[in-house]
Parts: C-alpha cells; sequence; structure tokens
C-alpha cells in the first residue's frame, strides 16, 4: 500500500475541478447534504437538490448515462414500496384500480421519496464516489474513524477484485463439468457449495497474506502517511456548499 | 434489502445509526489485531458472494448471506458487513448516506444473533445436525432481517405497514434459499475445514469449548 499522496487525485480524468477538491472536504459535504435533503419537504427544494445532483454529476465528469442508470436502479423492494404508497396513504383520491383507491398525498409522498434517494445518491457518487479507494480510506481516517475499521476497508478493497477472479475460475470449473443453473436442488446444493469453497479459500488465502506480511514486519497495523493539504478552493468549496444547503433550507421553510 | 434515503422518518434513522455505532465499537472491539487481514477478507468474500445470482422461478435473487456472515465472524459481522455496505453504496449506489445505519444494523444484527443461537449445533460432530443449524441460521437471519425492515417502516408510517406485510411474504422463497445454501455451505465447510467456524473465536474461548 504505497503512500497516498501519488495517487491522490486520480478519479475520472482528475481534470475536473471536483476531483482536485481535498477528499475530506468531499464526504463531509456529502454527509451534510445528504442530512439537509432528507429533511427537505417541499418540491421545489427537492427538485433543486436533484438539479444540484446532476450538476455535481456532470462536474465530475462521471458518465451521464451509466450514472443516471445505477441512480434509477432502486431495489425491487423499494419500487414496489413506492408503488404501494398510492394505494395505502389516506387522502384525497386520485383513481380507482380494482376496487383501490390511490390518493394524492401517497402520489406526493412516493414522489418525495424518490427525489430525496436520487439527489442523495447523485451527489454521493459524484463527491465520494470518485475518490479513489485507498485515498478514501485515508481520508476517513483522518476524520477519526477508527484505524482498524479503517484497515478493515483497506483490506476489503484490494481483495475485492481477486476474489472475484477467485469466484469466476470456481464458476468455470462447474461450467468445464457441464452445470447448467436452473431451478432445482442441485443448483441449489452446488452453489451452497461454491459459497462454502469460496469461503474455505478465501480464510487459507488470509492466512497466507498474514504469515508473508508478518515476513515484512507487519504488526497489525498500517502507517497512513497520506497527507491532504485543506488549500484554498477547497475553502471556497465548504463556503459555497454551507451557503448552498442554507439557502436549500431556508427556501424549503418559507416555499414548503 | 437497501432502504433509501428519504423513506424513514428521522428518529429510525437516529436509532439505526446510533445502534450501527454501537455495533460497530462492539465488533472491532472483539476483533484483535492479527484478525484484520482475515476479517478484511471475509468482508470481501461477503461482498463477492452477494454478486451471485441464485436462479428462483422465472426471474433471480441476488444473496445476503448474513447468516453464514454471522456464523463465522460473529460480531465481527458488524464491521464486515458495514463496510460491504459502505462499499455498495458508493460504488453502485443501492441504498443511501442517512439509512447505512439502519441498513447495517438490519444485516448485521440477525447476523450476530444467529451466531450465538447456532454456534454449538454448527460443531456438531453429526453432519445432518450441523446442517440443520445451518439451515436455521440462513433462513432465520432472513427472516429477522424481513422483520427488522417491517419495523422500522412501521415505526415510521402507517401506510408502509400493508406493504411491508407483502414483503415478508415475498421473502419466504428467499428465506427458504438462502436456508438451504447455507446448510450446503456448512455441509461442506464441516467436511473440509471445520476450524474455518473458529477463525474469530479468541484463543481462550476455543480451549473452553
Amino acid at each position: 500500500m504505497s503512500p497516498a499522496s501519488s495517487n491522490m487525485h486520480m478519479g475520472a480524468g482528475g481534470s475536473s475541478w471536483m476531483l482536485r477538491l481535498d477528499p475530506r472536504a468531499r464526504i463531509v459535504a456529502s454527509f451534510i447534504f445528504a442530512c439537509v435533503v432528507v429533511s427537505l419537504t417541499g418540491f421545489i427544494s427537492l427538485s433543486i437538490a436533484v438539479l444540484c445532483g446532476v450538476f455535481l454529476m456532470l462536474s465530475a465528469k462521471l458518465p451521464a448515462g451509466e450514472t443516471v442508470k445505477k441512480v434509477i436502479t432502486m431495489d425491487g423492494f423499494i419500487i414496489f414500496l413506492l408503488c404501494m404508497l398510492p394505494f395505502t396513504t389516506p387522502g384525497e383520491v386520485w383513481f380507482t384500480l380494482f376496487g383501490f383507491e390511490a390518493t394524492w398525498e401517497g402520489f406526493y409522498k412516493a414522489c418525495e421519496i424518490t427525489l430525496k434517494a436520487n439527489a442523495v445518491v447523485l451527489t454521493l457518487l459524484a463527491l465520494v464516489g470518485t475518490i479513489d479507494a485507498i485515498v478514501l480510506g485515508h481520508a476517513l481516517n483522518r476524520l477519526r474513524v477508527p484505524e482498524n475499521l479503517v484497515h478493515l476497508m483497506l483490506f476489503s478493497v484490494r481483495y475485492i477484485d481477486v476474489l472475484k477472479q477467485e469466484y469466476f475460475r470456481l464458476r468455470v470449473a462447474m461450467k468445464a463439468r457441464c452445470f447448467q443453473p436452473g431451478n432445482n436442488l442441485h443448483t441449489y446444493r452446488s452453489i451452497g457449495y461454491l459459497l462454502g469453497m469460496l469461503l474455505v479459500r478465501s480464510i487459507e488465502r488470509s492466512e497466507r497474506i498474514l504469515e508473508a506480511m508478518k515476513c515484512r514486519g507487519f504488526q497489525g497495523k498500517f502507517y497512513l502517511l497520506g497527507e491532504f493539504h485543506f488549500q484554498k478552493r477547497d475553502r471556497i468549496f465548504c463556503l459555497a456548499s454551507f451557503l448552498f444547503l442554507l439557502g436549500l433550507f431556508i427556501l424549503d421553510i418559507s416555499y414548503g | 434489502m437497501h432502504i433509501v434515503d428519504g423513506a424513514l422518518s428521522n428518529d429510525v434513522v437516529i436509532a439505526g445509526g446510533i445502534l450501527a455505532v454501537g455495533g460497530i465499537a462492539l465488533g472491532l472491539k472483539k476483533m484483535d489485531m492479527e484478525k484484520i487481514p482475515a476479517a478484511g477478507i471475509m468482508a470481501a468474500t461477503f461482498f463477492v458472494a452477494s454478486l451471485i445470482h441464485v436462479p428462483i422461478g422465472p426471474s433471480s435473487v441476488h444473496l445476503i448471506m448474513n447468516g453464514l456472515a454471522g456464523l463465522i465472524l460473529g460480531w465481527t459481522a458488524f464491521p464486515a458487513l458495514f463496510v460491504g455496505l459502505l462499499l455498495q453504496a458508493l460504488f453502485f449506489g443501492y441504498g443511501g448516506v442517512t439509512v447505512l445505519g439502519v441498513n447495517t444494523v438490519a444485516i448485521a444484527l440477525p447476523a450476530v444473533l444467529m451466531h450465538y443461537i447456532c454456534r454449538t449445533g454448527i460443531r456438531h460432530s453429526n453432519k445432518k445436525v450441523a446442517m440443520f443449524w445451518g439451515a436455521l441460521a440462513g433462513g432465520g437471519s432472513i427472516a429477522v432481517t424481513a422483520v427488522l425492515v417491517t419495523i422500522a417502516l412501521a415505526i415510521t408510517g402507517e401506510s408502509f405497514i400493508p406493504a411491508a406485510k407483502l414483503v415478508i411474504l415475498a421473502h419466504t422463497p428467499v428465506m427458504a434459499i438462502e436456508g438451504f445454501l447455507c446448510a450446503c455451505a456448512v455441509s461442506l465447510i464441516h467436511r473440509v475445514k471445520p476450524e474455518l467456524f473458529d477463525s474469530f473465536i479468541p484463543v481462550t474461548a476455543v480451549r473452553h469449548a
């Protein structure tokens, strides 16, 4: 794990103003943004929040189509919940479907949740999702997140790809033995064994890693040396975000 | 089951956050330095496991496998599954920011619960008995997760309750599948590497068992 300073500002492209901001400022800003947006109630302020998310997405030079797809694909369970809301909220009747009454109140509530969720996720993907995972660990550590948790995160970030390869290897081995997934007990049993094998292999891998690291003087601690510099542009960003969120809040109270 | 931002009321979100911080702190405290690499890799494994799609009827579901995580990790499941949820939110935009605490509790608390209920059962020398407890852990943790999500929604508003009830109903097949997969995984671990279940237990506790 090299000192983070070398790849501090590597994100998507690295040329945008936003990607040059201090990661700590971006993490804190997106967290406060989420807290403010969740507490909003008016449609004007929520729409502005979504627009702000879109603006940040464009500034971060994220691929627009892919990101929007990511943001819109919510859990099936949440979509179901939102579709149910108009029918379960009491209020003024909007239309009737198979004897069930849909209400405007429920529809507004569903729209409100959708706008909030999308605004927060867009901002999160733009501000924090573009931070290199290693840099993110260092930044979280500087924000007083416990060291053990940061180490845990850095390890899993490092090994997700490795284990995914391991999983694909096992899948290829199954395919070579003519395994075809279907709705039968054999499929479920095979996938269960696959999971068990994946776990056995990972724990053995972790033992090898620990031994190799011990050979190199590992004492249960990484030295997180990455230095961050809070500069003028970060101060401007913080001030601008603060004023924007304050404005959003006031707008919501006066026109909510 | 990732709840999104804005769906829950503030008190539920705050309570979830506090519980999650408590659970993570406890999990980190119970994990000694030597176990950090293993815990990180297990977190990565369960992240990968959650990408596996299992066919069910005409469609497919992706696995949660928090029961299995609980069996192996114990309290360490809290930080490990939290890291998984955090990375899912950052990379894929699943879930959200303020609901991270609620989501963590909904996934990790059942895992820890199942760890305590099933920890003697899965070490049974008879493989069939061990598989039974494995199935209980896999299915039970999904059931508890569904119940916790329902409680969170029910506290938020009356209008969520009918939908939440249907969600529990819809999760019965998922529960059955996760239970069966977990039983198979336990049976394989039983045969190949039974000491895997002891990897995250402090040395003194193993001697007593």
